[in-house]
């Protein structure tokens, strides 16, 4: 496992000049990732704000092959460059051995590429498919998907007299991945760098499809100050709303416990999309998002003692 | 620059890659976005124990480190989020307020 010292030495993946917005925690999510990443590589990203913001004509923020790709499809395209290089390999028509990483948003992963990430994965191409979860379709204006959290404002689940925000909760994806027989399947976020690299260290070396899911706050969305986006991250970490866990030969670990699980409020409360629910009509609500993350987080725990 | 964009507003149609290939990879390094920024970070040396947290969750890479060592920011390309500050735990990063050129 690579120390912050060794990272540091490395190239870096994705260089400066990109233009996310600043505190975006897709670019640290991504930096991350390539930091931890071997090279060769070879790159796919679903369109979304990632992809728009690093590879604006004539520039990329890409400091390796990439494919860019349409929003629905990053794992197929991921899997024909991986079977291509298999096919090249297998007539020696090529020495190195080549890493494969597919990035998507939420939208991109949990509903519009759903489907093609299901295939790959059931196909067993050996690549990572890295979903950066910010909780909306960011790059066009905030709609919600099915990653959204129950509660949460964007333009397309409006806050009014009616509905407090979206009504439903969001889908386990990390866990429909699990799913998927003899994936190596993991979820966490850019706070815990170290848990966040050697997870991709461990994706990118095992001989199979893997799927980590990172938590990517956005500060645009979200409503929060740019200079929180860390600290953000790591709260729902230690409210449990995003607990840091993986999934290998069928075995689920979790690889955080917080020795007091903070109550989800100190996490709501420093986001705009979630400040109508600290009204004295809302409180219900929070409620229910606390009742929620308990009992997911009791079977995250009895999951883990399988 | 190994594949020279400076004229591309003149180029005709042919003269861009098929597929609007872009031939140099991490070539945004051309593009600034220092000036995006309202607040500059600036590094307070005799506070850093150099555990370079600022250096891995900056999110444009833009804090500098040189054989394990913080090395000051781009300012080239710093957005100015203060992400920096917020996460270092010896208060070695001050956000200051940019002032403009008239200012100073
Ligand atoms: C088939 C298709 N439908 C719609 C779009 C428009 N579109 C571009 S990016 C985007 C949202 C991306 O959201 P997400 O995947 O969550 O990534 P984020 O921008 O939040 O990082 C949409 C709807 C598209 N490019 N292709
Ligand atoms: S809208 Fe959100 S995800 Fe998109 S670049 Fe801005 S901060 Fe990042
Ligand atoms: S986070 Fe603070 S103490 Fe750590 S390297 Fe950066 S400036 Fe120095």
């Amino acid at each position: 496992m690579a120390s912050l010292k060794e990272l540091s030495k490395r190239k870096e993946g994705l260089v400066a000049g990109h233009r996310l917005c600043a505190g975006c925690g897709e670019g640290i999510a991504v930096r991350q990732v390539l930091l931890a990443a071997p090279r060769p590589l070879v790159c796919a990203v679903a369109t979304g704000c990632l992809e728009v913001s690093t590879t604006v004509y004539p520039y990329t923020s890409w400091n390796c092959s990439l494919i860019h790709t349409a929003f629905e499809n990053a794992a197929a395209t991921i899997s024909g460059v991986e079977a291509a290089f298999e096919a090249l390999k297998a007539r020696r028509k090529i020495g190195e051995d080549f890493h494969f990483i597919a990035f998507g948003g939420d939208g991109a992963t949990y509903d519009i590429g759903l489907q093609a990430l299901s295939g790959a994965l059931e196909r067993r191409h050996r690549f990572l498919y890295v979903c950066l979860d910010n909780g909306a379709y960011m790059n066009t204006g905030i709609q919600r998907s099915g990653a959204t959290p129950l509660g949460a404002w964007t333009t397309t689940t409006p806050v009014g007299k009616k509905e407090p925000g979206k009504l439903e909760w969001r889908k386990n994806l990390t866990a429909i991945a699990a799913a998927h027989d003899g994936t190596y399947v993991a979820q966490t976020t850019i706070s815990h760098w170290k848990d966040l690299t050697q997870k991709v260290e461990k994706a990118l070396s095992y001989n199979g499809p893997s799927f980590i899911n990172i938590l990517a706050p956005c500060p645009r969305g979200w409503r929060t100050k740019e200079s929180q986006t860390v600290r953000i991250a790591r709260l729902a970490v230690e409210t449990c709303y995003w607990p840091l866990f993986e999934v290998e030969n069928g075995k689920w670990q979790i690889n955080f416990q917080p020795r007091e699980k903070k109550p989800i409020e100190e996490w709501l409360k420093l986001q705009g999309r979630f400040k109508h629910l600290f009204k004295e009509e809302n409180r219900p609500v929070i409620e229910k998002i606390q009742n929620y993350i308990d009992t997911e987080w009791e079977k995250l725990l009895a999951l883990s003692s399988l | 620059m190994k594949w020279d964009v400076r004229r591309i507003r003149e180029w005709k149609f042919y003269e861009h890659p098929q597929g609007a290939t872009i031939l140099e990879a991490g070539n945004s390094l051309y593009y600034q976005t220092g000036s995006w920024r309202t607040f500059r970070p600036v590094w307070i040396g005799e506070k850093c124990t150099h555990c370079l947290y600022c250096f891995i969750f900056c999110p444009d890479a833009a804090v500098k480190v040189s054989k394990e060592k913080i090395a000051g920011f781009d300012y080239e390309h710093c957005k100015g989020c203060g992400i920096c500050a917020t996460e270092c735990p010896r208060e070695a990063i001050e956000m200051v307020e940019e002032q403009r050129e008239s200012d100073r």
